[in-house]
């Protein structure tokens, strides 16, 4: 067997056992069931990181079914595998493990069944970051979209549980459809649907109406799976009731897999035709007002899911415009930004799983200072939320400052500000949530809503995730350990960064993954490896995002104290407040008015330039 | 936002979305053409199978891992829609009454009907490389003959002759199955779900190798799929809704449940 | 009207976008969602439409040739109606138990998730 068959066996094997687990489920003990999805999972990680081994050398591409191309076209399906997208692989099975370790005593109601939904959203995930075809993603796309509904809507006593699982599957699916239409234009033209045939056409193309047309359709499905603004208002809601296992592999992978879809399909299929420029300077514009909005939002929640779900949506946000300056050194350092993120953002969404199956609920406000002598969940808290901040060695550090340096050279100066800024704001609501549960710091917040009745979430009805538990288990602290454990090794490792910068090198190398793809050459790297490492002034601007948080935390706390001429000078934010909260609505018609807009603002970005 | 607001945003997206298609349609080859890239592949890569249906080649053979995607994501919506529908903390199963009553001549229409309806179903399944059909459209047909019971006898009479356990089993056999034949392509052949049956006759039912194997797979599974999947939204409206109406009288939230209780069950 | 069916596909795109946002039940935005769905039947199938060519099933009295239909298109077609229909059938349960919890259908009444 070589490198190459383990990729297919990464998406059947789930498949295989989430089966198994299907029929057996009612006649195998809770803790076979447990076991067999965990090591599935864990078998998954190690077949990546062998590919991810493999790939550093070069390429590792399979035809299914053994359907081989020909003079550049074929009938078939590639799998291609770079060390990036390997990665990813790896990433996705390690998050799926460690949700599924912290799951031992998880949702005892539907056991088997949540573990066989587990699996298959893992072989979604897998199939979707591997296949170099474009309607295979797009089916790959909807199997991670169908278990992921299913998974937020679990449970299914909680109200607002089984409405965020609408709002989710409703819009993602139509994102899809809308690629899927996008598929449809391009295929016309061109009558091939793999990634690399399309690229290979695509070069010696110009860019006409029908293939910015195409491109903009295609992307708009990822673009709402990876929640930018205006697509980005499912990502809430379905993070805010999603149990916390299941968030994890939500912010931690999913999310961030809409943003590897478009930025894979742009550089294979449309990098030869569509100028970088213009690229560029839509995807800055759309990174920019997401991260933006992202945080502001995330400041004014008291519902701590949500609160993590909007500070996903701003590092989101900061990783596409990471992506969006199309070079080797802002993908590498969006790349090892999304590895340092999973790694804590995890960590905390299953600390906040553990606060809601230990005191009931996920209002800050009720939750103030009922975790005093939870020592252990408060260091690995605190940990988490100053490494989300941006303190070094955390993987996340580094990653934010390679991202803002290269944003920073391709012409937007700017940049560092706005992710000093997002770090500061959003590390900030975080350090402020965890100093009130865990440390009762600061006076008692009001439990009535300030947003006015109906206004706002506050996660006080949240239901617990499992039957009630007297003191944490080992394993979810263990799960919790490897996350920050994780995100700590990407920041520390002394050749990590060097790896993630071949990583990029090779995943910009368009000409290279075609080559390859249709012809089985070995190719030799065009270009050395951009330099990512940690430098003086970045591990500088860290600290300077650490401290801003911390200020943003105790603003938070003691906001009330501040003499009365400052807050009116705040005054003028109100409106501007209000009025975002009352956008994000949680009604699904809303939702969906607001991708037809968000459609047609990409296509002015992208294609009036071009006319 | 206000209705009004909210169409406003719409028509404003929704309007430079359908300039954009107008845009890229008329850069399209015209509808009815002649150049097909993709198909004239297909249609060889087929034949060199030995698959006369050229879809069935395509779905099963050439690009078999969509069907591979497409079968997991019924998989996962039948286990999703069994986990949403499950009753809730507070609710309990209880056994329908036996009320209502069905003409005689929709009886034996439907007693007719079922032996039929399963035999198209197996044959759609069995000649999917041969003929339009297969294993999604024979399962679904067999599916739906299971349900002609529901219609000419009661929920009931469904419920004694529909072991759920067993086609829930029978659906993940069908699933795992695909994915067994697709491992078994590398272990054979080298390739996942490379084609290594013998291609048998042009035309006849022994002939495109795999494909009918992985046709009868995939109709295993739909067909219990969409048992498994049907049977959850009849619970879910006859037996666990009609619990609710009755612990909560007037606060139900569905008031039509009743009324379909009545009408829908018949002994 | 060679794009025609083009028009026709865009037209149900865009109708099933209006179903959603104008709905007062959430069935009825599950269905509008198909309708916009089906939308994309319509576009595929007329990509791969050639006038006077056959079904690209081959027999006894059609051998293989090429003057046929794509057959790719019609396999994604079918493999995006099996994604449509299941996803279908998992929003509307989630429809259901939204009704259940929320005591209306109506997405203008429901409250539950805000800000």
């Amino acid at each position: 067997m070589t490198t190459g068959q383990l990729m297919p066996l990464m998406i059947a094997i789930p498949i295989v056992m989430a089966c198994l687990i299907l029929a057996a489920g009612s006649y195998l003990p809770r803790v076979v069931t447990d076991i067999l999805a965990t090591a599935t999972a864990a078998g998954v990680a190690g077949m990546a990181a062998a590919l991810l081994i493999h790939s550093g050398h070069s390429r590792v591409v399979t035809w299914l079914g053994g359907w081989r191309p020909a003079r550049g076209v074929s009938v078939g399906i590639p799998l291609v595998a770079d060390p990036l997208n390997a990665g990813l692989a790896l990433l996705v099975a390690g998050l799926v493990s460690c949700a599924l370790l912290y799951s031992w005593k998880y949702m005892e109601s539907v056991s088997g069944r949540f573990f066989a939904l587990m699996l298959l959203f893992l072989a979604g995930m897998e199939g979707f970051t591997l296949s170099g075809d474009v309607f295979d993603m797009f089916v790959f796309f909807e199997l991670m979209g169908a278990a992921a509904y299913a998974l937020t809507g679990m449970k299914i006593e909680d109200k607002t549980a089984v409405q965020g699982g609408l709002i989710f599957g409703v819009v993602n699916s139509l994102g899809a459809y809308i690629s899927l239409f996008g598929v449809g234009i391009l295929y016309s033209r061109f009558g091939q649907l793999g990634l690399p045939q399309l690229g290979a056409m695509l070069r010696q193309h110009r860019p006409d109406a029908l293939v910015i047309v195409a491109f903009v359709l295609i992307i708009t499905g990822f673009l709402v799976k990876a929640a930018m603004v205006p697509f980005h208002f499912w990502l809430a809601d379905a993070h805010a009731v999603a149990p916390a296992p299941v968030c994890v592999l939500f912010s931690g992978v999913m999310v961030e897999l809409g943003l590897y879809g478009a930025a894979r399909v742009y550089w294979v299929a449309f990098g030869g035709t569509i100028p970088h420029a213009d690229v560029t300077r839509a995807f800055i514009v759309f990174g920019a007002l997401t991260a933006a909005v992202g945080a502001v939002m995330c400041f004014l929640q008291r519902h701590l899911k949500r609160l993590l779900a909007y500070s996903t949506i701003s590092h989101v946000g900061l990783f596409m415009m990471g992506f969006a300056v199309l070079d080797d050194d802002g993908t590498a350092g969006a790349a090892l930004y999304v590895v340092g993120h999973a790694g804590v953002k995890s960590a905390l969404f299953l600390l906040t799983g553990i606060l809601l199956n230990r005191y009931g609920n996920v209002d800050e406000h009720r939750l103030y200072g009922r975790a005093r002598g939870d020592r252990l969940t408060a260091c690995l808290y605190f940990a988490a939320a100053l490494g989300l901040a941006g303190l070094p060695p955390f993987g996340l550090a580094l990653g934010k400052s390679v991202t803002e340096d290269a944003v920073a050279v391709a012409g937007y100066g700017w940049a560092p500000v706005l992710f000093i800024a997002v770090s500061a704001v959003t590390g900030g609501a975080v350090l402020r949530a965890g100093l009130r549960v865990f440390g009762g710091l600061g006076p008692r917040p009001a439990l009535e809503s300030t947003a006015g009745a109906g206004e706002e979430s506050t996660g006080g009805e949240e239901k617990p995730e499992t039957g009630g538990l007297p003191r944490t288990p080992v394993t979810m602290l263990l799960a919790i350990g490897i996350l920050l454990a994780g995100s700590l090794a990407a920041g520390l490792l002394p050749d990590a960064g060097q790896a993630f910068a071949h990583a990029a090198q090779r995943f910009t190398d368009a000409a290279g993954y075609i080559s390859q793809a249709l012809s089985h050459a070995g190719a030799a790297p065009p270009r050395p490896d951009p330099a990512v490492a940690w430098t003086g002034e970045g591990i500088g601007l860290d600290f300077l995002s650490v401290a801003l948080a911390l200020g943003v935390a105790f603003l938070g706390l003691y906001a009330r104290r501040l003499p009365a001429a400052l807050r009116r000078s705040a005054a003028p934010a109100r409106p501007v407040i209000a009025v975002l909260r009352q956008v994000h609505s949680g009604h699904i018609g809303d939702y969906v008015a607001w991708l037809f807009t968000g459609i047609a603002s990409l296509t002015a970005l992208l294609g009036l330039p071009l006319l | 936002m206000s209705r009004s607001a909210r169409l406003v945003v719409f028509l404003i997206g929704a309007g430079c979305v359908a300039a954009m298609f107008a845009v890229a349609f008329f850069k399209m080859p015209a509808f009815g053409g002649s150049m097909h890239l993709y198909r004239d592949l297909a249609v060889p890569a087929s034949v060199s199978h030995y698959t006369a249906n050229v879809v069935a080649s395509v779905n099963f053979d050439q690009r078999a891992i969509d069907t591979l995607g497409e079968e997991t994501i019924l998989v996962a919506s039948v286990i999703g829609a069994a986990v949403l529908l499950r009753p809730a903390e507070e609710e309990a199963e209880m056994r329908p009454k036996a009320v209502g009553r069905t003409l005689e001549a929709t009886k034996l229409a439907g007693y007719l009907l079922l032996p039929v309806t399963l035999l198209i179903g197996l044959d759609v399944v069995l000649h999917g490389q041969v003929t339009p059909g297969g294993g999604f459209q024979g399962g679904v047909i067999l599916a739906t003959g299971l349900h002609l019971l529901y219609v000419t006898g009661s929920y009931r009479a469904l419920d004694r002759l529909r072991p759920l356990e067993l086609f829930d089993t029978g659906e993940a056999v069908g699933a795992a199955a695909f994915a067994g034949v697709g491992i078994a392509g590398i272990v054979v052949a080298g390739n996942f779900l490379a084609n290594i049956v013998p291609g048998g006759t042009f035309g006849q039912l022994l002939s495109a190798g795999t494909v009918p194997i992985l046709n009868g797979a995939v109709g295993l599974e739909v067909g219990c799929g969409i048992v498994v999947l049907v049977a959850h939204f009849l619970q879910q409206d006859i037996i666990i809704s009609a619990q609710a109406e009755q612990a909560k009288p007037g606060g139900s939230s569905e008031p039509q449940a009743g009324e379909r209780v009545g009408t829908a069950e018949r002994s | 009207m060679s794009v025609y069916p083009y028009f026709v596909a865009a037209w149900l795109m865009l109708v099933g976008g209006y179903g959603i946002v104008r709905s007062r039940n959430l069935v009825h935005a599950v269905v509008s969602l198909s309708v916009a769905q089906a939308g994309t039947y319509v576009l595929l199938l007329a990509v791969g439409y050639q006038r006077g060519a056959l079904a690209p099933v081959f027999g006894s009295t059609t051998k293989p040739n090429k003057h046929v239909v794509d057959p790719v298109v019609q396999a994604m077609t079918l493999t995006d109606i099996v994604v449509s229909a299941t996803v279908t059938a998992l929003l509307l349960a989630l429809a259901v138990q939204v009704n259940k919890r929320q005591g209306t259908p109506d997405p203008d009444e429901l409250q539950a998730l805000k800000g």
